[in-house]
């Protein structure tokens, strides 16, 4: 045991001063940085930038799809060529959009932007490390994402435009580059760009699980780890297993575009003409693509419900309900998110009897979802809440995640979900449960620990309008879409103005877009808010929301290394708010029991006595040297 | 553990990850018959004779290290490069021998599956032999030796496992072709 902590001292004290006595340049420092907080700071920002690229594509499809007849001639300058002569859009740049609208936000902004920024920043500074397992490794999974971002920007430039297949990329449409323009040039190199992104996103995942197996602080147990943490973790662990089949399925799909494979494609007419692939299965993509699909949909929502459980818990000053429940709901939805991805595939002809098993795991999954809700719920109740921006964005996200998971469990049933699948209802369950549920996830994060990121403090005001506008505007784009969805309206459609049945739709397109266009606006309040804090906010205190976690006894900007002297140790869990008999309503969690006699539990004075054997034992990282 | 060391199980987990889906892949496609089926290539059984000495070696090479038999070492080193080399060209030859049999890579994809597995298997055992490349040169300084056997016991753990791999893959296409 001691030799095991001295061999993991040393290790610390090795890599923290093989970088730390180095003088930094300003390429070391803020390009080619090893530090975790400033790639963390990489990673938000580009996926901000990419972020508002979505947005942008979303705002003028949606234009399209309430005004079908609007003359969109002023976007000419942008859009160029894509602007058809009588001023409307090109329909299968629409396609274009609507990809590229999906690939961006649920890759770059939601998986790289939100993991990225979150595991990097919170993972040593909450379980108290001086940086990532390898830094190196962590500075190559930013670069890979750089690279992969730069690779898909190309395509938006292709004189045949980027890949419209739909984000699922689903063959033989993305296969054959004869079926579209967008699966030629642009399918390639979306390609490309994602098995970039794959590699970065193994990088990080890696080193995130790594850190957090070994590094931890003493003390630092498993079940004293902050649930942040934890879903960082698991969203690590679910990474690893799943992108590599996306990496299968994409090779496959690269063999039958380039090289003349079969794997899935068969008996193909195009033009009258029939092509030589034979043998192939369009299925086996979408099994493929869905064992990665299914688990992405989780990577993409674990680390928000993490930073909400621990956001909401500091700010209502009560310990998380159930914390343990929390981490057994994140286990049971972790391993279920790997065996319930034929429930995307219901209308591909499968087996009735294999769509009710998969029907019966789906249904399962909303168990400890709403284990999860329910903690949350009681932890808000009767609570001593404080609406700091951060808690307002992270209570919006446990509605959205309520009011979008209850409209899974329609679609889980296979029997309506034949019914349902590709209209507007899927677009409204994702959207709110995944789109916004997660998008606030972000947001909170980004509100509440700007302070330990730049030194200052946003501006609450500012946060409050950005909430209210957002939070209000996200369910009244949302919301109407399930009404068209249920009335048999498609998805991916460029124009429905034919079809006379969904003509009395037209009043509610043009809300959704209103909407849609209000909400991409108040966006603006944030990016101002941010630039404007990072500069000019005001200076903020050690700990503005006098929380437990360790990445507050650090200092208000801490340099490479987190802590300038040694790292803390660890006595206790994160969630000790208002406990009785306590002076303040928080304890830290470097606080030992033998300091808190007036609050401590039975079990816990017990502690004190192991406390006092550790501490002989600890191991001054200096001393080595 | 080193922390070096669970990243490299971590990332043999998503080797492991690839391959467990293309496999998968291969079974699902099978099921759904229009199926080419062939014999595999008889330089599969030479080849495997030389990936699983190979690691014989290494292994052998690292009991070296961990003696302080630097020379020892070093020539192990060498030849389990050696024969690293010889399984790819090995491999190339049995390509060569699907071919000599009618099995194509564009065409039927029971056919394309083979190569796909062998391709990607190759493509990891270079990297492997690259990491051989550099636990060598690091060997011919003197560095590896026993108060320095990380890398050595990483490298071993990869270059075990590629070979493994082969022999899963092997297993499973006589069971499936
Ligand atoms: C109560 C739990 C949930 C159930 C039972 C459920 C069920 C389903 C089903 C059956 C579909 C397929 C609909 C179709 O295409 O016909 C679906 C689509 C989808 N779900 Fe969920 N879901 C749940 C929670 C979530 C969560 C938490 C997320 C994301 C964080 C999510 C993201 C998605 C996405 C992105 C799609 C659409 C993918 C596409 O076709 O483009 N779902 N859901
Ligand atoms: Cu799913």
């Amino acid at each position: 045991m001691d030799q095991h902590i001295a061999e993991t001292a040393g290790y610390h004290d090795e890599q923290w001063h093989s970088h730390g006595h180095q003088k930094e340049s300003f390429v070391t420092k803020y390009i080619f940085s090893q530090d975790h907080k400033t790639i963390a700071k990489q990673f938000l920002i580009t996926g901000m930038f990419w972020a508002v690229v979505g947005g942008a594509l979303s705002s003028v499809f949606r234009l399209q799809l309430g005004y079908p007849d609007m003359s969109l001639e002023w976007l000419r300058p942008i859009l160029g060529g894509w602007i058809t002569e009588t001023g409307q859009l090109d329909p299968e740049f629409y396609l274009a959009m609507i990809t590229m609208h999906g690939t961006i936000m649920v890759f770059f902004v939601l998986t790289a932007g939100l993991s990225g920024t979150f595991s990097n920043f919170l993972i040593p500074l909450q379980i108290g490390a001086r940086d990532m397992a390898s830094g190196f490794l962590n500075m190559l999974s930013y670069w890979f994402f750089f690279a992969s971002s730069v690779v898909m920007l190309i395509s938006f430039f292709l004189e045949t435009g980027p890949a419209s297949g739909g984000w699922v990329i689903y063959p033989p449409l993305s296969a054959l580059p004869q079926a579209m323009q967008g699966s030629q040039g642009g399918m390639t190199l979306w390609l490309v760009s994602m098995a970039i992104f794959i590699v970065s996103s193994l990088l990080g995942s890696i080193n995130y699980i790594t850190t957090i197996i070994n590094l931890r602080t003493k003390g630092m147990t498993f079940t004293r780890l902050p649930l942040t943490i934890w879903a960082f973790f698991l969203t690590a662990v679910i990474g690893v297993l799943s992108f590599p089949v996306l990496f299968s399925a994409a090779l496959l799909l690269i063999f039958d575009r380039s090289f003349g494979t079969s794997f899935y494609l068969s008996d193909i007419y195009i033009a009258g003409e029939a092509l030589s692939h034979q043998g192939g299965s369009a299925i086996l993509f979408q099994h493929l693509f869905w064992f990665l699909g299914h688990p992405e949909v989780y990577i993409v929502m674990l680390p928000g419900l993490g930073i909400t459980s621990e956001i909401i818990a500091t700010n209502s000053r009560k310990p998380i309900f159930g914390y343990r429940a929390m981490i057994g709901s994140l286990l049971a939805i972790s391993v279920l998110s790997f065996i319930v991805w034929a429930h995307h595939m219901f209308v591909t002809g499968m087996n009735p009897f294999l769509g009710s098993i998969f029907m019966i795991l789906t249904l399962i999954i909303a168990v400890p979802s709403a284990v999860k809700v329910f903690n949350y719920l009681a932890t808000l109740w009767r609570a001593n809440i404080r609406f700091t921006p951060g808690m307002l964005f992270s209570i919006g996200l446990v509605s959205f995640f309520i009011s979008g998971g209850l409209t899974g469990i329609y679609l889980g049933n296979s029997a309506i979900d034949i019914q349902l699948h590709d209209t507007y209802f899927i677009v409204a369950h994702f959207h709110l449960v995944m789109g916004a549920a997660s998008f606030f996830g972000m947001l909170a994060g980004v509100y509440h620990w700007f302070p330990k990121m730049f030194g200052r403090m946003m501006d609450a005001k500012l946060g409050y309008i950005h909430f209210w506008l957002t939070f209000v505007g996200v369910y009244l784009i949302f919301f109407p879409m399930h009404y068209i969805g249920i009335a048999g309206f498609p998805r991916r459609y460029y124009s429905w103005t034919n079809f006379d049945v969904f003509n009395s739709f037209t009043d509610l397109n043009i809300f959704v877009t209103i909407a849609a266009i209000a909400v991409m606006a108040s966006q603006f309040i944030f990016l101002f808010n941010f630039f404007y804090s990072m500069f000019k906010g005001r200076v903020a205190p050690a700990n503005p929301w006098k929380s437990n976690t360790l990445e507050w006894t650090t200092p208000i900007r801490p340099e490479h290394g987190n802590w300038p002297g040694t790292i803390p140790n660890v006595y206790r869990w994160p969630y000790d708010y208002s406990k009785p008999g306590a002076e303040d309503d928080f304890i830290p969690q470097n606080v030992p029991f033998s300091q808190t006699l007036e609050s401590n539990f039975p079990h816990e004075n017990d502690l004190i006595g192991l406390e006092k054997e550790e501490e002989g034992i600890v191991i001054d990282e200096n001393e080595t040297h | 553990m080193h922390p070096h060391k669970f990243a490299l199980w971590l990332f043999i987990v998503s080797i492991l990850m690839i391959f467990a889906s293309m496999t998968s892949a291969f079974i699902v496609k099978q099921g759904d018959g229009s199926w080419l089926d062939y014999n595999l290539p008889s330089m599969f059984w030479f080849t495997t004779a030389v990936i699983i000495t190979s690691s014989g070696l290494l292994q052998w090479g690292y009991f070296a290290a961990k003696q302080d038999q630097l020379k020892k070492l070093k020539i192990l080193l060498a030849f389990t490069i050696v024969l690293g080399l010889v399984f790819l060209v090995g491999q190339w030859y049995s390509w060569v021998q699907l071919v000599s049999m009618d099995v194509f890579f564009v065409g039927n994809p029971g056919g394309s599956f083979i190569y796909v597995l062998t391709g990607l298997h190759a493509f990891h055992l270079i990297s492997g032999i690259l990491f051989l490349i550099i636990v060598l040169i690091s060997a011919l300084k003197n560095k590896v030796h026993s108060k320095n056997l990380v890398r050595i016991e990483m490298c071993a753990t990869y270059w075990h496992f590629l070979g493994a791999l082969w022999v899963y893959l092997l297993v499973f296409l006589v069971f499936y072709h």
